[in-house]
C-alpha cells in the first residue's frame, strides 16, 4: 500500500515537473495539474495510510486514534482540490487569452 | 470579553462583505463602487489603527498579542486570529498603501476593466488575513485568496504584455503554491498540529526522526514564501511582473512581497527562535545570505534598467533582499530597525509605482524607444493615454520633480527622510546589539551586510540621478503631462507619510523595538494563544 501510493506520488510529480518545464502552454497546465494531484495524495499521505478504518465517527461509540483514521488531512485535502481546481481553471482562461493575443501556445509569446 | 474583542475579525469581514456587494451593482457605476470600496477600506485603515494603539497600550505591560477563537474552539484545535504588534503594523501599513492606491485608481484606471474594486476588496481581506491568522493552513487559504485576486488585478487592463507577465506570474505562483502545501503537510505530518503556537511548543520536544521531516517541511515551506519575496535565484518573475502590471496594481504589489517575509519573520522568530531545541536559528544562514545575494542582484538591476517600471521592480527586490537578510542575521536590534525599514520603503515604492506613470505621460513614447532597449514598452496601452482631458496642474512638471527627488532620496536612503532612518537603525543595532545579545564580535556576513546596504543606496541614487536628468532635465521640449488632482494626492500623501515617519522616527523606532523583542521572546505569544479563553458560559467567562 506504502509502496503504491508513493510511487504514484513519485511518477505524478516527476512527470508534473517535467511538463512545467516545457514551453507549450498546454504542457504547462497539465503538468500544474498533474503536481497538484501529486500534492493532493501526498498530504492525505501525511495522515498516516490506515484500510478499513472509519474517519470520524462510527456508530455506537466515539472510538479513538487507535481506531481511526486522521480526519485534518481529509479536510485539508478537499481545501487544497478545491483552490487547486479554481487555480487551474482560471490559468486555463489566462492561457486561452495568450493565445488570442499572441496567436502562439508558446509560454513567451513568441516562438 | 468586551465588544472591541471581536473588532479583530473585522478586517478580513469588511472586504470580503464589501468585495461581494460590490459585484453585482453595474459597471457603469464605477465611481459608485470606488467610493464604497474606498469607505471600507478606509474603515479597515480606522481600525488597524486602533487595534495598533491597543496592542501598543497592553504591549508595555508584557501582555501584548491577543487571540480570537473562530468558532469559539479552544486553541489548538480551531483556528485562531492572532493580532500582535507585528500584524497590527502590517495591517496599518496595507491599509495605508490601499487607501492611495484607489484614489489614484478612480482617475481612470479602474476603467480599464471591470470589477477593479472588487477584485482589490479581496486583496486586502487575503492580505489581511495572512497578517492576522495564527494557523497554517489558514494561512494557506488567505495566502491563495490574495493571490487569486492579485491574478485578477495583474491581468486588470489586459494587452499581451500583461497576459504574458499574468500567465508567467502564475505559473511561478501555482507552482509556489504546491511547495506549501507540501510543506504544511510534512509539517503536519511530523508534529500532528498546524496551529503556529502550539507547533513552536512541540518543536523542542519531537525525536530525531519527526525531526528531519519536520525541518524538511519547513523549508519547503520556506521556498514559497521566499518565491513570493523574490529571493534572488527564485525572484526574476518579479520585475517583469510588476513592471508590465497597471500603474495602481504595481503600487500595492509593494505590499506583497512584504507578506512573504512577513511569514518568514513570524515563523522564523516563533518555530526556531530561543525555545526550538535543535532547531535553534534553523534556516537562518539560507535566509542570510540569500538576501544579501538578492542585494546584490537588485542592485545591478537597478543599474541597469532603463524603463522605471523595471527600476522599481528591482527596488522592491533590494527592499525585500534587505529584510531578508535583516532576519537571517537572526539580531534583535537588527529586526527593529529593519521593520522601520519595511515601512518606509514600502510607502516609497508605492508612492515611486503610482509617480512613475505621472512622469511617464510627459515622455513621447518614441523617444523612448529610440533612446533605450525598452521591448517591454511598446505593448503599453497608448491610446488610453491619450483621451484623457484633466486640468493642466501649472507647475505639473514642478510638482512631479519634487515628488521624484524626494522618492529618490527615500530610496537611496540619504538624510533627512526615513530612508537613512531606517539604515541608520539597522546598521545600528547590527553594532551595538545592547540587549539583545553579547558582544560577540562583528562577523564577515555583517560587514557584507553593510558594505551591500550602501552600495545598493548608492546604486539606487546613480540610477534615480539619470532617470531624473532625462526626465525632468533634457526633456524640456517634452510635454507637460496632464496630471488629475486626485492622482497626484495619494503620491503627496505617501510621502508625506514618509516624512512624518521621519520626524516622529522616536515614538516609531519605540514601536518597533518594542515589535522586535516580544518576536524575539515568543513565550507571551504561545503562551497568549495556548490559554485564550472561550467566550460564553461553556469558557467560563
Amino acid at each position: 500500500m506504502e509502496l503504491v501510493l508513493s510511487a504514484g506520488i513519485g511518477v505524478l510529480t516527476a512527470s508534473g515537473a517535467w511538463l512545467l518545464f516545457r514551453p507549450r502552454t498546454y504542457q504547462v497546465i497539465i503538468g500544474l495539474s498533474l503536481l497538484s494531484y501529486a500534492v493532493n495524495l501526498f498530504i492525505f499521505g501525511m495522515g498516516r495510510l490506515r484500510v478499513n478504518a472509519p474517519p470520524v465517527l462510527e456508530p455506537g461509540g466515539t472510538g479513538g486514534l487507535l481506531t481511526h483514521t486522521d480526519p485534518i488531512p481529509q479536510a485539508l485535502v478537499l481545501t487544497a482540490i478545491v483552490i487547486g481546481f479554481a487555480m487551474t481553471a482560471l490559468f486555463l482562461v489566462v492561457l486561452l487569452a495568450s493565445r488570442g493575443l499572441t496567436g502562439t501556445d508558446h509560454v513567451d509569446g513568441r516562438e | 470579553m468586551n465588544w472591541l474583542h471581536h473588532l479583530i475579525i473585522l478586517p478580513i469581514l469588511l472586504p470580503i462583505i464589501t468585495a461581494a456587494s460590490l459585484i453585482p451593482l453595474d459597471e457603469r457605476n464605477r465611481t459608485l463602487k470606488g467610493v464604497i470600496g474606498f469607505a471600507s477600506t478606509l474603515i479597515v485603515f480606522l481600525l488597524s489603527v486602533l487595534l495598533m494603539r491597543t496592542v501598543a497600550a497592553s504591549g508595555d505591560s508584557g501582555s501584548g498579542a491577543s487571540v480570537y477563537l473562530l468558532g469559539n474552539w479552544p486553541a489548538p484545535f480551531g483556528i485562531v486570529l492572532v493580532l500582535d504588534r507585528l500584524s497590527a503594523l502590517m495591517l496599518g501599513l496595507t491599509a495605508v498603501l490601499a487607501l492611495a492606491t484607489q484614489v489614484f485608481s478612480m482617475a481612470k484606471w479602474h476603467r480599464a476593466g471591470h470589477h477593479f474594486h472588487s477584485l482589490f476588496q479581496l486583496m486586502l481581506a487575503g492580505l489581511n488575513g495572512a497578517f492576522l491568522t495564527g494557523d497554517l493552513f489558514n494561512l494557506f487559504v488567505f495566502f491563495e485568496m490574495m493571490l487569486a485576486a492579485s491574478y485578477g488585478l495583474l491581468l486588470h487592463g489586459s494587452g499581451p504584455l500583461r497576459v504574458k507577465a499574468g500567465l508567467h506570474y502564475i505559473a511561478v505562483n501555482l507552482a509556489a503554491s504546491s511547495l506549501f502545501l507540501i510543506g504544511v503537510s510534512l509539517i503536519y505530518g511530523a508534529t500532528g498540529t498546524l496551529n503556529m503556537a502550539d507547533l513552536a511548543l512541540k518543536i523542542s520536544t519531537i525525536g530525531p526522526e519527526s525531526r528531519m521531516l519536520m525541518e524538511a517541511g519547513a523549508a519547503i515551506l520556506g521556498i514559497a514564501f521566499l518565491v513570493k519575496a523574490g529571493m534572488w535565484p527564485l525572484g526574476f518573475w518579479l520585475p517583469a511582473t510588476y513592471s508590465a502590471a497597471t500603474p495602481p496594481v504595481a503600487a500595492i504589489f509593494a505590499i506583497l512581497t512584504k507578506v512573504g517575509v512577513y511569514i518568514l519573520l513570524r515563523l522564523s522568530m516563533l518555530l526556531f527562535g530561543s525555545d526550538a531545541g535543535a532547531s535553534l536559528g534553523f534556516g537562518q544562514p539560507i535566509l542570510l545570505y540569500g538576501g544579501l545575494l538578492t542585494i546584490g542582484f537588485g542592485a545591478i538591476g537597478v543599474l541597469a534598467s532603463q524603463a522605471m517600471g523595471r527600476l522599481a521592480g528591482y527596488c522592491v527586490l533590494v527592499s525585500s533582499g534587505t529584510l531578508m537578510a535583516a532576519i537571517g542575521l537572526g539580531n534583535g536590534a537588527v529586526i527593529g530597525g529593519a521593520l522601520f525599514y519595511l515601512v518606509s520603503s514600502t510607502l516609497t515604492i508605492c508612492a515611486f509605482f503610482l509617480l512613475i506613470e505621472l512622469v511617464e505621460r510627459a515622455r513621447d513614447a518614441g523617444a523612448d524607444v529610440l533612446a533605450v532597449t525598452m521591448e517591454a514598452y511598446g505593448d503599453v496601452d497608448e491610446n488610453e493615454e491619450e483621451k484623457e482631458g484633466g486640468v493642466a496642474v501649472p507647475g505639473t512638471m514642478a510638482v512631479l520633480g519634487l515628488c521624484f527627488c524626494i522618492c529618490a532620496i527615500l530610496l537611496s536612503g540619504l538624510p533627512p527622510l526615513s530612508g537613512f532612518l531606517a539604515k541608520f537603525a539597522m546598521l545600528h543595532g547590527l553594532f551595538n546589539p545592547g540587549s539583545f545579545g553579547g558582544d560577540a564580535p562583528v562577523s564577515g556576513a555583517e560587514w557584507t551586510y553593510t558594505a551591500l546596504l550602501i552600495l545598493s543606496g548608492l546604486s539606487a541614487m546613480i540610477a534615480m540621478n539619470r532617470v531624473g536628468i532625462r526626465t525632468f532635465w533634457t526633456s524640456i521640449e517634452g510635454t507637460i503631462p496632464r496630471v488629475f488632482l486626485i492622482e497626484i494626492t495619494p503620491v503627496l500623501l505617501l510621502l508625506v507619510a514618509c516624512i512624518f515617519l521621519s520626524l516622529q522616527a522616536g515614538p516609531a523606532m519605540r514601536y518597533m523595538d518594542a515589535t522586535a523583542k516580544s518576536l524575539g521572546e515568543p513565550q507571551n505569544y504561545i503562551g497568549r494563544v495556548m490559554s485564550a479563553p472561550r467566550a460564553g458560559p461553556a469558557g467560563g467567562e
